[in-house]
């Protein structure tokens, strides 16, 4: 532990802890507490109802209909990036990063905005889309493209850095070994990425789940149709049925429970991850 | 890497080329008459204010939660400390629903507050309260491993020079992570400036009064206004992209500080 005349008094110590735990208990422990007891205020049975709802099931399988889309493809669209930003030089680099951002930049309701200018009845494909029967906003795709665009940067953010530290030493050995560029991804560098991509794909995943803003505007809130789990919540609550919306709420919150457990255990696989890495290339520069 | 830029145009950048195309269709009249509309201003300075005290009570209590996370032992430290990122693994729409409840005059916060002649729930400092919690992870989260990496040999250093406590603080350490402190307030900031779901069910939605910006570009869209829409969307989106490369250069500053 550190030594006394490196800290505070205890007496300090104890109300800064004192201070913060209150204030930690006040903005997540209360909220966290309420969300369940106002799930179960009718006891088990309505509990368990209310998640065995029609609307409940088809707003379930919506969730995981645009999850399942727009996972992989970010998943997919994060190792291209990370491998072109980290592996090659080119100039702009740091515009292409910060253009990877842009969509943590720009609100929800802006992000669900752009689609219906898009592919909405006045937007500029709309004209040609009706003609031809084609349904993106107030319908599935539209859900669909919206949480693709929310949970868009979350892969590729954690692996540019954690690609960059790893450098290409390890690659560059591959290829002259006669490793094809494929087969290098697949045994040299996947493996040194292996629990960033999941750590990304973790926060991914609960993005997609839980976006609400983006998809509230491209849904058309049309029951048992369009609505995912979060709007459903929202539906319910605006009917006066409280107890229905918390039972479905606290499904959710049970998910950001298990994702909160789950980055842990990837972040500290990371750690491990990139501290030999970083500790050759210390060395490397003569540190 | 033709890939990557394919689907990052397809994605995102196609998507956002809608905002500044739309904008020049409605001419700089009619978009300046949109912008500069009294119920528009209202609800940008409802966000701005709230956003702003939000921010500012994020940066304290972050500073404060980030160093007694990181420097002092309690039972449950790790445990604390995970559920930091609630507000980012949480559905906005869920925080909304529960916040409201919680801060309703018969809720359990509320009701007390109500007694004593405090409403929170419907009126201006229900939405702070919201924005509080949506960015309370981000001032902790950037100034953890500024604090981790802080060398105890430079405060050691100043205490055996006769410095005390207080001072070796206020000399020595915080000037270290003012960098990081502003990146992690101005985080919170934009984040705030464009939350929706948290907001919409504790604000009350009146018009001049509790209307955030976000909001008002789903009414507008309701009202099929897609233009007008567009108007406002476009004016947060420049306030957003000042914060970004506000965040972009400070992030530049901290690393030519810290030597990195």
């Amino acid at each position: 532990m550190t030594r006394p005349h490196l800290t505070e008094p205890r007496s300090v110590r104890w109300v800064l802890t004192a201070l913060v735990l209150t204030f930690l208990g006040l903005f997540l422990g209360v909220p966290l507490a309420a969300v369940f007891r106002e799930a179960l205020v009718n006891g088990i049975g309505p509990y368990f109802a209310a998640m065995q709802e029609p609307d409940a099931i088809a707003a379930l399988k919506l969730t995981a209909t645009a999850a399942v889309c727009a996972v992989p493809a970010n998943l997919l669209f994060g190792l291209c990036a990370g491998w072109a930003v980290a592996k090659f030089h080119f100039r702009g680099k740091q515009v292409l990063t910060t253009l990877i951002d842009l969509p943590f930049a720009v609100s929800p309701v802006i992000s669900g905005l752009v689609f219906v200018l898009l592919f909405g009845r006045q937007g500029a494909f709309g004209p040609w889309l009706s003609e031809h029967d084609v349904r993106i906003i107030f319908a599935v795709p539209g859900i669909v493209l919206a949480t693709i665009f929310v949970s868009f940067p979350f892969v590729a953010r954690e692996i540019i850095p954690l690609m960059e530290v790893t450098g290409t030493e390890e690659e560059e050995a591959a290829r002259v070994l006669g490793a094809g560029g494929l087969r290098t991804f697949i045994a040299v560098t996947l493996p040194n990425i292996k629990w960033g991509v999941v750590y990304g794909v973790i926060l991914c995943t609960a993005r997609a789940i839980g976006e609400f803003g983006a998809v509230s505007v491209v849904s058309g809130h049309i029951r048992g149709e369009t609505n995912t789990l979060p709007l459903q919540v929202e539906i319910l609550y605006n009917e006066y049925n409280f107890q229905a919306a918390f039972a479905v709420a606290s499904m959710l919150t049970c998910l950001a429970l298990v994702t909160l457990v789950l980055k842990v255990v990837a972040e500290r696989r990371v750690q491990q991850e990139i501290t030999p890495a970083e500790f050759a290339r210390r060395k490397a520069n003569g540190h | 890497m033709g890939f990557t830029l394919f689907y990052l145009s397809l994605i995102v950048l196609i998507p956002l080329a809608m905002l500044p195309i739309r904008t020049a269709s409605m001419g700089w009249e009619r978009f300046w008459v949109t912008v500069t509309d009294p119920r528009v201003v209202a609800s940008y300075r409802v966000t701005l204010i709230s956003s702003l005290i939000a921010a500012v009570v994020n940066a304290v209590f972050g500073l404060l939660t980030a160093w007694v996370l990181v420097r002092y032992s309690f039972p449950g430290r790790k445990i604390v400390d995970a559920l930091i990122d609630l507000p980012f693994a949480l559905p906005t729409a869920v925080a909304g629903i529960t916040l409201t409840t919680l801060y309703a005059p018969n809720g359990w916060l509320g009701a007390p507050l109500y007694a004593i002649g405090i409403p929170v729930a419907f009126t201006p400092t229900g939405i702070t309260i919201a924005l509080i919690f949506i960015g309370l992870p981000f001032v902790i989260r950037t100034l953890q491993p500024v604090i981790e990496d802080l060398d105890r040999e430079v405060e050691e250093a100043a205490t055996s020079l006769g410095a005390a406590r207080w001072s070796v603080i206020r000399h020595v350490v915080l000037p270290y992570m003012y960098p990081a402190w502003l990146t992690g307030f101005a985080l919170a900031f934009a984040r705030a400036i464009g939350e929706y779901g948290s907001v919409v069910f504790i604000s009350g939605n009146m018009p001049m009064r509790t209307e955030v910006s976000s909001l008002l570009i789903i009414t507008k869209l309701e009202q099929y206004d897609y233009t007008g829409a567009t108007a406002v969307a476009v004016v947060m989106l420049l306030v957003s992209f000042v914060l970004l490369l506000a965040i972009n250069s400070l992030q530049g500053w901290s690393s030519r500080r810290l030597g990195r």
